[in-house]
């Protein structure tokens, strides 16, 4: 057992791509995430000429277009950070989780945060801005815990078919959960739909900033978790026979990704598919690396968002189409694509 | 019952989508014998097998029951002649042994037919010979592996059929299971001459037990015929890619393969003197 | 061991018992649960606002007129509670089949994105079209078909794995989802009560032509479905076990999924989907049952019982009146931990 057995680095069996090539995708995605951000800014259900929306971006408001696109301001900043952390907590959730369809959506975790908001609100008077944030991480948290015990019960652990059926039976059951909360109040009904159905339009700075440092704590996490998410990639035995605290680095991972999806929730409502889509484009374009692909994942869902954001207000003229709703059209054949390309006995 | 019934496949073609799995494939299955088919992984045994009992339509070529296309013959009609065990049957949850091997009746029933004395005794007359009589109102999953197995064997033979197949019958079983489930279907095809085929991963066993022995390489047939026709030292290299030695069973008297390694494996002469390689 | 080809008398009696034992438990719990369901059907017309003794309700039930009775229990109750029993049985025997032909307790079809199609459609027939009854029915039943087609078509490849089609399902679930959102949305005056029956399903303001279509169509599918009882049996074994027990198993699969998806589709365009009856009525018959023949029946009758008691608790059991699908929803979530709590004492798969 000598020569024949030596064994490859742990990292060799991660596909690698040259470094140039990864540093020309960076700089394609971080031009692709200007434009799309100049694209929000400029347009919108109404019609802004260049020059107002120059000035509204230098702080004037002086005309009614000016004033829109003041207000396009904070709404692109926020599809930005939302898509970024739906982004990147996706990809560290299907690191984790060892599983492709793992996503916030379609786990079920944005429904457990949205139904923690809406009894808070409902039971407890909930309304400072940081209570809500809270509320709804340890609303995503309880979620992920709950999907993920109920997807791992049974022969083979944690299948994507079992994670997916328990994920999609939670959050049928989270959304009546919310009818329910909801509807003896009159006051706050009109919300429900709010926390059913994820969007960016009624973005402030103010809210933004409650949950900005939520989502700075998960982003460190969730970048930091990027080595230990290689040696979890190769399965829970060799990860450990690597020397990594597999259920400590996989509970601290969790952390990462529970706290920008929640956060997330908190400002945006439930958006699926997000957290689906960008991980496996970005596998395709930097390799499984997490320490590529986690960056990667977050400046590609920002893209995604802002871009899904601006054609909800393109399409659906004069009015407009929550970005939750687009998101999952989008993303719902993306993760039929991606099933059909799995072989079946991996599910 | 008696064996009268024949099988063979003629120029047969298989193949998953795009991928090729049998190609030009011959095949005649010996009346009232032990068939045993035998490869090199991922080689076509179990392919050959569904395609046999009708579970993958062939893409060229055909599959004759008694001279009849079986892709062409009424499901029941084919399913009262030939039973099929595949690798992994799927128990439902809480099922009993008698209501499992009861399923085994349903080619001899009709949709709002009631169930009937004839059916009572194929299920007794299958846990008897199985020897699961005891078990027949404990639940599936609560027996042992090699109990399952019989369970299982137990509910193809309910289906009453003179042609039996069976995927791996001995996969996940211990020696001695294996061995049971061998013997078992061997009086099976002493006393009723049900015919079987089956695909077997060992080697030895299926030339202790099989009449007939089919050797899969590449998609083709690289051997057929009596067990000492079929395994020998060039048949094991040219299907496994394997150096053996094929010595006589002391305890059966049938071929038995040894395989030769890198290590431990000494010259021929110390093999029989009896000291230790390397 | 031997083989015997003529069994000894005593198996054949252990057989012949053990079967009659099996079938006495299942008639004994259809027999209890359609007694249940027709009192529950009882209740429903008797109580409300005003109470009614069953006198009254059997002689307006019959055709006789009761002043008051005649006009609360006749036009208000008798249609919401037929429709209740009449989607309870769809629901349930809809679910069932897909239950036992996918091998998942998980795979019904609320869950699999069927039941949200037809929503979606009935959604956008009745708000975007301004349409209403039969062609509601229809264009429900059309598009709900060609939801299960696309499921399926996009499920095969080398013949349809069920694990790939339950995760197809989920995928379209979400878009049928959203598409029912986006129609609300797009609804000019927000009708909340409206939203929430193509949310969560609603027995609220049934009427007969609402109500007969799902009527007709459950006497139509639903003997189809029960006269593929057997084939659905032996699928329970694998596709590979029932197709060598000369079931034809594409064959009784389509059959199956296109009576299910019909009684589904006219009891969603009747009452909206009824969140998770089809995801909690085969379960429930299973413990009932036992491992002692098809669920069929027993299911159909837990469904039907399920509406009508969760659409009494939701009427009358909270200070607010919620719609059925509300109730039955957050019954979803207790039976998902009841399957954890059993699945770790057992090792079974779900």
């Amino acid at each position: 057992m000598t020569s024949v057995l030596a064994t490859p680095a742990p990292d060799a069996a991660v596909v690698r791509r040259p470094g140039p090539v990864r540093f020309l995708w960076l700089l394609v995605v971080v031009g692709l995430l200007v434009a799309l951000m100049a694209l929000s800014v400029a347009v919108g259900s109404r019609g802004v000429g260049w020059s107002d929306i120059v000035a509204a971006l230098g702080g004037s408001t002086e005309n009614i277009g000016q004033a829109a696109v003041t207000k396009r301001i904070p709404r692109t900043v926020l599809a930005v950070v939302v898509g970024a952390a739906l982004g990147l907590s996706g990809a560290v959730m299907q690191g984790v989780t060892r599983n492709p369809l793992a996503d916030p959506g379609v786990l079920g975790i944005n429904m457990g945060a949205s139904l923690a908001v809406v009894a808070g609100i409902a039971w407890f008077g909930l309304f400072s801005a940081t209570s809500i944030v809270w509320t709804a991480i340890v609303g995503a948290a309880v979620a992920a815990v709950f999907v993920y015990a109920v997807g791992s019960l049974g022969r083979g652990g944690a299948t994507p078919l079992k994670l997916a059926l328990a994920g999609a039976a939670t959050s049928a059951a989270l959304t009546s959960f919310i009818t329910a909360v909801a509807l003896p109040r009159g006051d706050i009904v009109e919300n429900v739909v709010s926390w059913e159905i994820g969007g960016v339009g009624g973005a402030t700075f103010a809210g933004i900033g409650t949950v900005a440092p939520f989502l700075l704590v998960g982003l460190v996490i969730s970048l930091l978790s990027a080595r230990s998410l290689n040696s979890l990639a190769l399965g829970d035995e060799l990860a450990a026979g690597l020397g990594e605290r597999v259920a400590l680095a996989r509970g601290v991972a969790a952390l990462g990704s529970v706290l920008l999806c929640g956060a997330a929730t908190a400002v945006a409502g439930p958006i699926g598919f997000v957290g689906l889509v960008v991980p496996h484009l970005c596998r395709l374009l930097v390799g499984v690396d997490h320490r590529w692909l986690l960056p990667f994942s977050a400046i590609a869902g920002a893209c995604l968002l802002t871009g899904a954001d601006v054609l909800g207000r393109i399409v659906a003229r004069p009015t407009e189409l929550d970005v939750g709703i687009l998101t999952a059209i989008i993303g719902a054949p993306f993760f039929i694509a991606i099933v059909r390309r799995q072989k079946v006995r991996e599910l | 019952m008696t064996a009268t019934h024949s099988l063979a496949a003629e120029d047969l073609t298989l193949a998953y989508g795009e991928r090729t799995v049998i190609e030009g494939l011959d095949l005649l299955v010996p009346p009232g014998r032990i068939t045993a088919v035998v490869g090199a992984n991922a080689c076509g045994k179990s392919t050959l097998l569904r395609s046999m009992s009708r579970l993958l339509a062939p893409r060229s070529g055909r599959v004759l029951l008694d001279g009849k296309a079986v892709h062409r013959l009424p499901a029941k009609e084919l399913a009262r002649t030939l039973g099929l065990l595949p690798q992994s049957p799927i128990a439902p949850e809480g099922i009993t042994v008698a209501d499992l091997v009861g399923r085994g009746r349903h080619p001899h029933q009709r949709v709002f037919s009631r169930w009937s004395k004839e059916d009572d005794a194929a299920v007794a007359a299958a846990l008897d010979a199985t020897e699961t009589t005891p078990l027949a109102d404990r639940a599936v999953d609560e027996l042992s592996g090699g109990q399952r197995q019989r369970v299982w064997i137990a509910m193809a033979l309910a289906q009453q059929t003179d042609l039996l197949l069976l995927d791996e019958p001995t996969t996940f079983l211990d020696v001695a299971h294996q061995i049971e489930v061998l013997d078992l279907l061997t009086d099976l095809n002493r006393t009723r001459g049900t015919t079987i085929v089956m695909v077997l991963h060992d080697l030895n066993l299926a030339a202790r037990y099989a009449d007939h022995l089919v050797a899969l390489s590449g998609g083709q047939i690289h051997a057929a015929g009596t067990p000492e026709d079929v395994l020998t030292e060039e048949c094991v290299r040219a299907v496994f890619g394997l150096d053996s030695q094929v010595i006589v069973d002391p305890t059966s008297g049938k071929p038995l393969m040894l395989p030769m390694g890198r290590h431990h494996t000494a010259p021929r002469a110390d093999v029989l003197q009896g000291t230790s390689g390397s | 061991m031997t083989a015997v080809v003529t069994p000894l008398p005593s198996t054949v009696d252990t057989v012949a018992r053990g079967r009659v034992r099996r079938a006495a438990r299942r008639r004994l719990v259809i027999t209890l649960l359609a007694l249940a369901v027709v009192v529950a059907f009882a209740v429903t017309l008797m109580v409300g606002r005003t109470f009614y003794p069953p006198g009254d309700v059997l002689r307006v039930v019959l055709g006789s007129d009761v002043p008051g009775a005649s006009f609360t229990v006749g036009t208000l109750r008798l249609p919401r509670a037929v429709l209740a029993v009449v989607a309870g049985l769809s629901f349930g025997l809809a679910g069932v089949t897909f239950q036992t032909m996918l091998r998942n307790p998980l795979a019904s079809p609320d869950v699999i994105g069927i039941t949200s199609g037809a929503s979606a459609a009935a959604a956008f027939a009745i708000v975007i079209l301004g349409w209403s009854g039969t062609a509601v029915s229809v264009t429900a039943i059309v598009s709900a078909l060609g939801v299960a087609l696309l499921i399926y078509m996009l499920a095969f490849k080398d013949g349809v794995a069920g694990t790939r089609l339950i995760l197809i399902g989920i995928g379209v679930a979400a878009m049928g989802k959203s598409v029912t959102s986006y129609v609300l949305s797009k609804a000019g005056a927000w009708d909340f009560a409206e939203a929430l029956r193509w949310l969560t399903g609603s027995l609220n303001g049934s009427t007969w032509e609402a109500t007969v279509p799902a009527l007709v169509a459950l006497l139509v599918f639903g003997p189809v479905l029960l006269g593929q009882t057997r084939d659905l049996s032996a699928l329970q074994l694998g596709d590979d076990t029932a197709s060598a027990l000369g079931v034809r198993v594409e064959r009784t699969r389509i059959i199956a999924i296109v009576a299910a998806v019909a009684l589904l589709a006219f009891a969603t365009a009747a009452c909206g989907p009824i969140a998770f009856v089809s995801f909690l009525a085969g379960p429930i018959a299973a413990r009932l049952v036992g491992p002692n023949g098809s669920l069929l029946v027993p299911a159909a009758l837990v469904g039907a019982l399920l509406v009508l008691v969760a659409d009494l608790c939701g009427q009358y059991a909270f200070g607010t009146r919620y719609p059925v699908g509300v109730i039955t929803g957050v019954l979803g979530a207790p039976y998902l931990i009841y399957l954890i709590v059993r699945s770790n004492r057992t090792g079974g798969s779900l």
